[in-house]
């Protein structure tokens, strides 16, 4: 499975990193030989392997429903790029000029 | 084009319901769950997604989601997996969310909505009952150009109920949500308010030609904001689909948007093809293994749901099938009927308050039964009071306006505004003498034998006591006045 | 009445012994808490440790490090118990949350970002007395075996400056082999303690996963990533580990298993244990030098007493593909929280809320970092699941049942080479591949979970080799006594009783 220069397009966009048109082969070659290597694990019969999930036997504790939360030591505003009225503030999104239209 | 017009084809529904379970802490922190706190104020280094945090299970919304499950009669998985479904927006702090995905906390249920005319039940199956996590909320109508993160809501647990494609109208689709509704309320699940967000629908929509097998290309539909509303979104997809399948043409699979004032569905602007989710166990939380004895007790401890109580309640109280069917419409309502009941021992009167006046001043009030002023016990006093002929039942409408007013018990509220029954000769002659004053003319005519005006002035005099005279001893003593 | 202290130690001097003593000397009031923090940032100094030469710490605060010293001083004044660490100074790696400084992970997105909460192991290295000095540079997010890949420039070896000190936590243990500190914390994915602490000459510690908390450890690949430790000698190493180890009510992945005492395995002898040797650990291409040493080591034991049996772990082979399949994906989602809107870099854009996304990531992670997210990113993506992290991680199940049978036979712990090379000269390595290599005998540890740790065992030219013991699932305590064991051994002491045969 050869990972073309529009693969890396399409996983860079799932993964909302700005990629240069101009790097994308080279990128892709990159990705290419290291997953090559991984073509190794081919050999490798598992069919009847339950991959690993967890490596934590005994399953998963969980805590009482109560608080506290573990404290901030410092307001979001000491850390944040742009608060206003204790709302962090972003770019609207071009599909909600004029909407309340939430995606998934 | 109305559904209505096109009987060849049949409307097939599957929904997706996600509700809020009633928590006091978020799903996998220990903030704060509840409402109306100011913005990014109930958060903390878990549901910020700062670097270095790491999630921990709430065990009641374990608790609260089984419930749910096994309210469903879904079949519950001794192990389950929370996942990443991971996509970038604001208010998705970590940029996945933690859901369940291929191996969900229970599976295969269902609920009976109600029965054909031959009395076969109607089932919609249960697909699947899962544990998330909700995100934040994302204002975009507050500044200009920018959109407004609150991440309070941020990490608050949700299950997501997803039905079969059983429902093959809007009205069955109503019904399922009407009684997903008042199950989930009963069993101390969640507040399910669809006005205050702890319930929202998605539905499932799509036609084929009645008597099909194969199901046809299903659209989305998203954005409604009461039962009715996905009632008419139904219709209107329905609708859409129908004429664009009469036409000729087909169905796109995409995320439809209702919109309740124009009343129709519109395509989202946002494209399917960009949602690959990539799930994947989540590595901060090992298997949720469930102790299935634990799970039993929670199971057994589930408090009696809408339909046992209705069967319940109409052999206990000797009410009509149709009183139990809209008393128990809420939990609260019928829970507050039944302490009524039980503390003024007669369930005929309670049932006659509770409908009536109790109803009128909860809807008045716009509260919820539980935050309404009278208590049970305090309601069950005055009526006990009406029976023992303390108070008038005109007074009694007094004293329990009081009571909504000032929250004070019905004995309290009776004696400070004087209103319990007078029966004493005196006082009464007294209110009678006056109306007799008052009215001479009539006075006058009741004297020489006009006896029909007796209900007038019995009426004048209790008009002036305020309901407080007995109207027995009224009528006696004015009779006795006219013979002077 | 507090006796009046005795003579003053020589706060540098007291540096350069064990833990064990400086903090007897500590709670004896013979040496001042803020005198072994003078010495350190002065050996600091004296060693060149700035950014110009060795750049082995992102941030220090000597201010601050003086006065949680001095609060320690008054606490012993009132005879309150200063804890097991009571005034070490220890040097913690960029990805492991303080209050103090900033926590970069070696990264731009994080220039400057000050956590508002600290890791469970910071808490634990307070509550028992430590004073944290610095944060020490690292490949950005531990993603690199050479901490080249820091976005603030690289560390050096101290043994040869021209040279790298492995990674990820290059400049932990930098800071432990130039001996500034005695003590630092690292963390691992897939070899980033044992790797940079063989090529530095000093002892790492991967725990068992699960062990150490991971509360406050920015996360790469979640089921991978433990916090180690990076000491002197193999006690200094336990001390450290028995502080932070512990269940931790913030991370549902920490075990709830009681702590031993590591230190008390340093007296048990080797007598009776069995030593297994991999023979895929042992491939014919490995530097003869290195070899070489590990036969050494591997006589040692069997002089010691210990049975040296050849075993095999026949998935060896997959683990590096197997790593860099599910390391990279757990970091493609982990590194998602990383996009401007709460904390961090944020750089605007044209294109709205998209474009800042796109431009602030970009901007924010180097080359590496980026490579390693597009690679999770794909091998995740619809389609290639099953091919790749799917069957990575079924082959991951055949890599941890491998230690499993090899321990169920009767081998107590496994010694391996930590590395194929001993440190390489910077910009020596420029292909990815190549580099992941470095992690060839030790990524298996951390797909398997469990613990594993590397001792000096010699030097090949005159650069440090290390060896590594490999045990079974909390079985630290059989590891300890078999690194103490082989250090003793190579260093010549031997206990009453225990003859060379």
């Amino acid at each position: 499975m050869a990972v073309t220069g529009q693969d890396v397009l399409k996983v860079a966009k799932l993964a909302s990193l700005a990629v240069d048109e101009g790097k994308l082969d080279a990128l892709a070659r990159e990705l290419n030989s290291i997953l090559g290597h991984m073509e190794e694990l081919g050999k490798v019969n598992t069919e009847r392997i339950l991959p690993a999930e967890g490596l934590s036997s005994g399953g998963q504790r969980l805590r009482a429903d109560h608080g506290p939360a573990d404290a901030l030591a410092h307001a979001p505003a000491d850390f944040a790029p742009e608060m206003r009225d204790g709302f962090f503030i972003v770019p609207r999104l071009a599909t909600h000029e004029g909407s309340s239209e939430r995606t998934p | 084009m109305s559904a209505a017009a096109s009987p060849d084809y049949e409307m097939v529904v599957g929904l997706e319901v996600h509700v809020q379970l009633k928590t006091r802490t978020k799903a996998f922190c220990g903030c704060s769950a509840d409402f109306g706190a100011p913005p990014n104020t109930n958060v903390c280094p878990v549901c910020l997604a700062l670097p270095g945090a790491l999630p921990v299970l709430n065990q009641h919304a374990v608790e609260l989601a089984l419930r749910a499950a096994l309210a469903l009669d879904c079949k519950v998985n001794a192990t389950s997996v929370f996942a990443r479904k991971n996509y970038f927006y604001p208010d998705l702090p970590k940029g996945y969310q933690i859901s369940q995905y291929d191996r969900p906390l229970a599976e295969k249920g269902w609920l009976t909505i109600g029965e054909l005319d031959d009395g076969t039940p109607v089932r919609v199956g249960i697909t699947r009952v899962h544990m998330e996590e909700d995100a934040g909320k994302s204002v975009h109508d507050r500044y200009a150009g920018a959109t407004a993160i609150d991440l309070n809501r941020a990490g608050v647990p949700l299950i997501e109920i997803v039905s079969e494609p059983d429902m093959r109208s809007a009205a069955e689709a109503g019904a399922y949500l009407r009684l997903l509704k008042q199950i989930l309320s009963y069993s101390g699940v969640s507040d399910v308010s669809m006005e205050e967000g702890s319930l929202r629908v998605d539905a499932n929509v799509s036609a084929r030609i009645r008597g099909a097998t194969q199901l046809g290309t299903k659209t989305e539909v998203k954005n409604m904001n009461s039962f009715s509303a996905v009632e008419r979104a139904l219709d209107s997809e329905f609708a859409r689909q129908v004429a664009l399948l009469e036409s000729g043409g087909t169905v796109t699979q995409q995320t439809m948007l209702w919109d309740g004032a124009k009343g129709e569905t519109r395509a989202s602007r946002t494209k399917e093809e960009s949602h690959d989710y990539r799930y994947f166990p989540e590595p901060d939380l090992p298997p949720l293994v469930l102790d299935m004895e634990w799970v039993g007790r929670v199971g057994r401890a589930i408090p009696e749901l809408p339909d046992a109580r209705r069967k319940r309640m109409i052999g206990e109280y000797e009410l009509s099938a149709a009183d139990a069917e809209l008393l128990t419409a809420s939990a609260g309502m019928s829970e507050y009927f039944e302490a009524v009941a039980r503390a003024s021992l007669d369930p005929k009167a309670a049932l006659n308050w509770v409908m009536g006046e109790v109803s009128a001043a909860v809807n008045a009030a716009g509260v919820r039964i539980d935050e309404f002023p009278v208590r049970p016990a305090d309601l069950g006093e005055l009526l006990r009071m009406v029976r023992e002929d303390v108070v008038s039942h005109t007074a009694a409408k007094r004293v329990f306006a009081r009571m909504v007013e000032t929250g004070k018990p019905a004995a309290q509220v009776a004696a400070e505004e004087g209103l319990q029954k007078v029966g004493d000769d005196a006082a009464l002659v007294e209110w009678i003498d006056e109306v007799l004053r008052e009215n001479p003319a009539e006075a006058a005519r009741y004297k020489s034998g006009e006896t029909k005006l007796q209900g007038v002035l019995v009426g004048l005099v209790m008009k002036k006591s305020k309901g407080r005279a007995d109207p027995r001893k009224v009528n006696q003593l004015l009779s006795e006045r006219a013979r002077v | 009445m507090k006796p009046p202290p005795r003579a003053p130690a020589s706060a540098a001097k007291l540096l350069s012994r064990p833990l064990t003593e400086c903090v007897a000397c500590v709670r004896e009031g013979a040496a001042l808490p803020s005198d072994l923090v003078s010495a350190a940032f002065d050996r600091a100094d004296d060693i060149g440790a700035g950014s110009e030469s060795l750049n082995v710490f992102l941030a220090t605060d000597r201010e601050r490090a003086t006065e949680h010293a001095k609060g320690l001083t008054a606490l012993i004044g009132r005879a309150e118990a200063p804890g097991n660490l009571a005034g070490v100074p220890v040097a913690v790696k960029d990805n492991i949350a303080t209050l103090d400084m900033p926590t970069t992970c070696g990264s731009r997105i994080l220039e400057g970002y000050v956590s508002p909460f600290e890791a469970t192991v910071v808490r634990r290295l307070r509550a028992n007395g430590a004073v944290i000095i610095g944060k020490t540079n690292m490949d950005e997010f531990a993603m690199g075996s050479s901490t080249e890949n820091s976005a603030y420039g690289p560390t050096r070896n101290p043994v040869d400056i021209r040279r790298v000190p492995g990674g990820s936590s290059g400049g932990s243990a930098a800071a432990v082999a130039a001996g500034i500190v005695r003590l630092a914390l690292g963390s691992e994915t897939g070899g980033s303690v044992r790797q940079p602490a063989s090529f530095c000459g000093i002892v790492g510690v991967k725990p068992t996963y699960g062990r150490v908390s991971r509360y406050g450890l920015v996360a790469f690949g979640s089921s991978l990533d433990q916090v180690g430790v990076l000491a002197r000698t193999v006690e200094d190493a336990a001390l450290g580990l028995e502080v932070i180890a512990g269940c931790d009510q913030f991370d549902s992945t920490s075990a709830d298993v009681p702590v031993p005492r590591y230190e008390l395995e340093k007296n048990a002898g080797l007598k009776g244990l069995v030593i297994g040797k991999p023979r895929e650990y042992f491939p014919e291409r490995l530097d003869p030098r290195i070899a070489q040493e590990c036969e050494r080591a591997l006589d040692a034991y069997r002089e010691l007493g210990a049975e040296v049996r050849e075993v095999s772990l026949p998935h060896t082979a997959y683990s590096i593909p197997v790593y860099y399949i599910v390391a990279p994906a757990e970091a493609s989602s982990n590194l998602a929280r990383f996009d401007g809107v709460r904390y961090g870099l944020r750089v605007p854009s044209e294109r709205g809320l998209a474009g800042m996304y796109e431009a602030t990531r970009a901007r924010g992670f180097g080359p590496e970092v980026t490579r390693r997210i597009l690679l999770g990113t794909y091998v995740l993506s619809a389609g290639y699941y099953d091919a790749y992290y799917k069957k990575a991680q079924s082959v991951r199940a055949l890599i941890a049942q491998d230690f499993r049978d090899v321990f169920a036979s009767g081998v107590d712990v496994l010694f391996t080479p930590t590395t194929p090379t001993p440190a390489f000269e910077l910009g020596a390595v420029k292909d990815p591949y190549e580099m992941y290599v470095s992690d060839i005998f030790t990524a298996s540890a951390n797909l398997a979970g469990v613990p594993a740790m590397s001792i000096p065992i010699g030097d090949a030219r005159g650069l440090p080799v290390g060896g590594q013991i490999i045990a079974p699932h909390f079985a630290e305590p059989v590891m300890f006594r078999a690194a103490f064991g082989l250090e003793r051994a190579l260093a010549g002491e031997l206990l009453p009783g225990e003859k060379s045969a």
